[in-house]
């Protein structure tokens, strides 16, 4: 436990040292990044003595601040949590040593903007990987709300590291907002159990009895204010600003693992609340089905690549919330498979999305970074020219659509597993159990696939369809490694599946009770069988391409010109652009997008040229937020009268306000 | 493992071109032809085998790595289907879904190896297959839960073992239901009439075929079996579906299984000779009507 104190106080100092080193950039890097690795490390330690299955002792001290102790204790979920925060953390402090000091020149012919001082980025960086590590370990609500709070306001200061730029601003303060309006609803949560419990530690909140309606009123407020930060639809809409306009590094913490603190939050608060209550479990379902799907969707209609894997976020945290409704719904049935594996493959999910998509983040960071545009439409053959990020960019697709052997597939998998073991649950339950999961799966895997078909093929195959991407270069060694080690843990988890399980269990034990082995025994059985697929999958890879060299060695080889009817001048951009890739599916779930389509009217006999354009921005927040928003702007706009600058007034209202509050005393 | 489990995988690998010879007699015979011999596409498969290859410039290793990814993801799914009620190769409870996801990684990859080449019409077929292949999906594994109800297992041998008579005697309208379905996505999944049509002459109007238009060579070869493969597969568990006759005899269960392939291709034949293809629009409905035929079978399988 003292090296997780130590690793804290090591990202605190470097993170001033980093402040503090102001405009000298290569100072400010190096403690960023040092400070980063060093705290990593450190705090890893205890990690995987945790998971490894030791048991430290918390650490308890006491605080002046009202309800309010430092107690934090690392116990099988914590470090479960831990482990890809602090992987991720140290691997994007890396790349962002290599990203952020040529994040600087614009890229082809776009002036390049004044130096900007890095200290600051560092510093936020480094205090956001601290506060996350707080969130996960600490068992007290006021440091918990704290480290919360700090996270937010640190990710919100990374988010707008480019804050001359209007869009980023706005970006930001729907971010801030956001998570605000989520922390409310957290403050609301603890001080409710706090009321029962009589003190904020954790510890005496595990196993009250709490009222259904509580346990149900708390359940809610939890799903509101950690789905806020883990971006359940509909509160999802800041995730499409905000990762897109922080720089890459930051997005791939950010959907990679800071929006799982909001999984952790919910998963904690479960231990809390005693017996689940069956709708919580399909209101977890539903969640999970409609944030899976219309996020996927929503992906599939972007055209901006750091969008479109924004939204891929909020499909993957559907996938997580549907294995732990499985979960919840299995321990309010009593289905022992259901439950493990539901809640199993939902935890596992966490740490894969960690792995692949701050592996696509980091691919599309170098990619922006090295043809100055994110926008798919004018990308294309990249693979030619980044062959190293166009490899592992593959990689992240491969696993992000959860097909094998890759690491995707075994926590859908595990999944799908729990849901055709619920075909054990009593009477028609079971129905829309199966239903629900393998139909929304099916479909959500079937429709990522479509989707970063598009975003694979649209930016790294073909002809480049611009002069950026014509002058496209690979990205330098630190932004590649990074990405490797990442794709080498894709690789990892997808092979070794079988023996993580057994490192899951612990995990799991505070929701599910004791796992009995006849639960595990065959899961563990059912993923050797993966993995011997798997293992044969690469194996007849590997043989049949021997095979293919074989056969066309000493043969003609030529090379001509794609097949293209005969036309006589074809040009780069009559590629499929991706957006017509992906025409026929958003057309069948138009009703959902609402895209904008410029038409085209072509009236004369032979047009000139003529301008098409579609956008489709955030259905949920045009329709459900803006207005919303616009009320309680015009709500509060009826009080106005009482602010109109004149100090002697407002002098008045507090005055008005003691002699209210000491009437209230005294009577 | 038993000697009978690599006899399904051989059975598989060797006797798979034969289901597409298959087909086409059937059409030639609707259509008054005589028709290839039904041997044809072996005798593709070696021409094929045997020549260099041209590349356009444009394509890059993906190309070249997807049909061989492709190849090597169905042999695999091949290893895990059952010949009838005898053994896999490879079996384990919840290989079903293994092998459904086997399936869209050889998708994946056809599509990137299709988007590879730059061209126009080989973008559009990739379009077309994703849309449809989103759709089969649910179908597909929703039909693959009915009977993994019905019979008590979650792997495809253990499945199929147990599938028989007596299992249609109690459950016909559900597995009636999936077998509906079933066909739709193997007609789907194989891009067949009426959702594509192998023998059409414009490239705008091709879905599978217009994705495979630049291979050549061996890399062509290993397209066209995948392909043959692909219905080998799929057809394996609509055939073991439709005809669990068991005759007591393992040679005798394989001799069944091989009759209900042969007759599914015929059965293929006669829809491509006496059916119109759909237009595009209409195919999406035609899917998703399968879905709903799988759910179907879901509710009457758990109501009951």
């Amino acid at each position: 436990m003292n090296l997780l104190l130590a690793a804290l106080v090591v990202l605190g100092t470097s993170a001033l040292a980093a402040l503090l080193s102001g405009r000298n950039a290569r100072a400010a890097a190096s403690f960023g990044v040092g400070g980063s690795l060093v705290g990593c490390a450190l705090a890893s330690i205890p990690v995987l003595r945790v998971l490894a299955g030791a048991t430290l002792d918390p650490i308890r001290a006491g605080w002046s601040i009202p309800g309010g102790s430092f107690f934090v204790h690392l116990d099988p979920l914590s470090a479960f949590f831990l482990l890809p925060i602090l992987f991720l953390g140290a691997v994007a402090a890396v790349y962002g040593g290599a990203y952020l000091p040529s994040h600087e020149g614009g890229a082809h012919g776009v002036p390049a903007a004044p130096p900007r001082a890095l200290g600051p980025a560092w510093f936020f960086y480094n205090l956001l990987i601290a506060s996350m590590i707080l969130v996960v370990t600490s068992r007290n609500g006021m440091l918990f709300l704290m480290a919360w709070e700090v996270m937010a306001l640190t990710s919100f200061f990374l988010v707008t590291f480019e804050d001359e730029k209007p869009a980023v601003r706005e970006a930001g303060w729907t971010y801030l907002v956001a998570t605000h309006i989520g922390t409310a609803f957290l403050l609301f949560f603890f001080v409710l159990l706090g009321r029962e419990a009589g003190t904020l530690d954790f510890d005496r909140f595990a196993g009250l009895p709490l009222a259904p309606a509580l346990a149900s009123l708390l359940f809610s407020l939890a799903v509101v204010g950690f789905g806020a930060k883990a971006g359940f639809l509909p509160l999802h809409v800041w995730l499409p600003e905000a990762h897109p306009a922080a720089p890459s590094h930051v997005s791939a913490v950010m959907s990679g693992v800071m929006i799982k603190t909001g999984i952790y939050g919910l998963v904690r608060s479960l231990t809390f609340l005693g017996a689940p209550a069956s709708w919580w479990g399909w209101l977890l379902i539903g969640i999970g089905l409609t944030s899976g799907i219309l996020g996927v969707v929503m992906a599939l209609a972007q055209h901006d690549l750091k969008r479109l894997l924004a939204y891929h976020s909020v499909e993957n945290i559907g996938i997580i919330a549907l294995g732990l409704g499985a979960g919840v719904l299995g321990l309010h049935y009593h289905l022992p498979s259901l439950t493990v594996l539901g809640f199993a493959g939902g935890l596992l999910h966490v740490l894969n999305h960690a792995l692949f998509k701050g592996l696509l983040f980091l691919g599309a960071g170098a990619v922006a970074h090295s043809t100055g545009t994110r926008e798919l439409d004018v990308l294309g053959g990249l693979l030619k020219r980044m062959p190293w990020t166009g490899a592992a960019f593959l990689i992240g697709s491969v696993a992000i659509c959860g097909l094998p052997p890759l690491n995707g597939f075994v926590s859908e998998f595990l999944i799908y597993y729990g849901a055709y073991c619920g075909i054990a649950a009593p009477g028609r339950v079971a129905i829309p159990i199966v239903l629900s999961i393998v139909a929304g799966l099916a479909l959500i895997g079937g429709l990522a696939a479509a989707c970063f078909a598009k975003a694979f093929g649209s930016v790294f195959l073909g002809e480049p369809r611009s002069d950026h991407a014509t002058q496209a270069h690979e990205a330098s060694t630190w932004m590649i490694v990074p990405q490797y080690v990442l794709a080498t843990g894709c690789m990892a988890i997808g092979l070794l599946s079988p023996w993580l399980i057994d490192v899951l269990i612990p995990v799991i034990e505070p929701l599910t009770g004791p796992v009995s082995a006849d639960v595990l025994a065959p899961a563990s059985h059912v993923l050797e069988g993966v993995t011997t697929v798997g293992i044969g999958l690469l194996g007849l890879i590997a043989l049949l391409a021997v095979l293919r060299l074989g056969l066309l060695h000493n043969r003609t080889m030529g090379a001509t010109g794609t097949w293209d009817c005969g036309y006589a001048a074809p040009t780069a951009r009559m590629q499929y652009t991706a957006s017509s890739f992906a025409q026929p599916l958003t057309d069948l779930f138009r009703m959902f997008l609402r895209s904008r389509k410029e038409p085209v009217a072509l009236r004369t006999v032979f047009p000139e040229s003529r301008h098409f354009a579609t956008e489709t921005p955030d259905v949920w927040r045009d329709l459900l937020f803006r207005p919303l928003f616009n009320g309680v702007a015009w709500v509060f706009g009826r009080f106005r009268w009482l602010q109109h600058g004149r100090v002697q007034l407002y002098v008045l209202y507090i005055a008005i306000a003691l002699l209210a509050l000491l009437v209230w005393k005294l009577g | 493992m038993r000697l009978l489990d690599i006899i399904s995988l051989l059975l598989g690998v060797l006797l798979a071109p034969l289901l597409p010879g298959i087909i086409n007699r059937t059409k030639a015979f609707f259509g008054g032809r005589k028709g290839q011999p039904v041997l044809q596409l072996y005798y593709d498969l070696y021409k094929l085998l045997g020549k260099g290859a041209v590349y356009s410039h444009t394509t890059s290793w993906v190309f070249r790595a997807g049909p061989v990814v492709g190849l090597a993801a169905m042999l695999t799914a091949l290893a895990l289907v059952p010949c009838g009620g005898q053994g896999s190769f490879l079996k384990f409870q919840g290989d079903l879904l293994l092998f459904a996801y086997l399936l869209g990684l050889l998708r994946f990859f056809t599509v990137i190896a299709a988007l590879d080449t730059g061209s126009a019409f080989e973008g559009m077929g990739a379009s077309r297959e994703v849309q449809i292949a989103a759709l089969a999906e649910p179908a597909f594994l929703l039909g693959l839960s009915v009977v993994a109800l019905e019979t008590g297992s979650l792997s495809l041998t253990g499945i199929f073992e147990r599938l028989s008579f007596e299992t249609w005697a109690s459950a016909a309208p559900a597995l009636l239901l999936v077998a509906a379905a079933w066909l739709v996505v193997f007609l789907a999944e194989n891009a067949r009439i009426p959702v594509d049509d192998p023998n059409t002459h414009l490239e705008l109007t091709m879905i599978h075929e217009v994705m495979v238009l630049d291979h050549g060579g061996p890399d062509f070869a290993f397209v066209l079996y995948t392909s043959a493969l692909k219905l080998w597969v799929l057809g394996a568990l609509l055939a073991a579906l439709a005809l669990p006759a068991r005759t007591g005899h393992p040679a005798g269960d394989v001799a069944v299984f091989l009759c209900g392939q042969f007759a599914l291709a015929v059965v293929v034949g006669a829809i491509e000779s006496t059916m119109a293809r759909l237009r595009l629009v209409r195919v999406p409905q035609l899917l998703v009507a399968a879905g709903v035929l799988s759910a179907l079978a879901l509710f009457l399988g758990l109501v009951r």
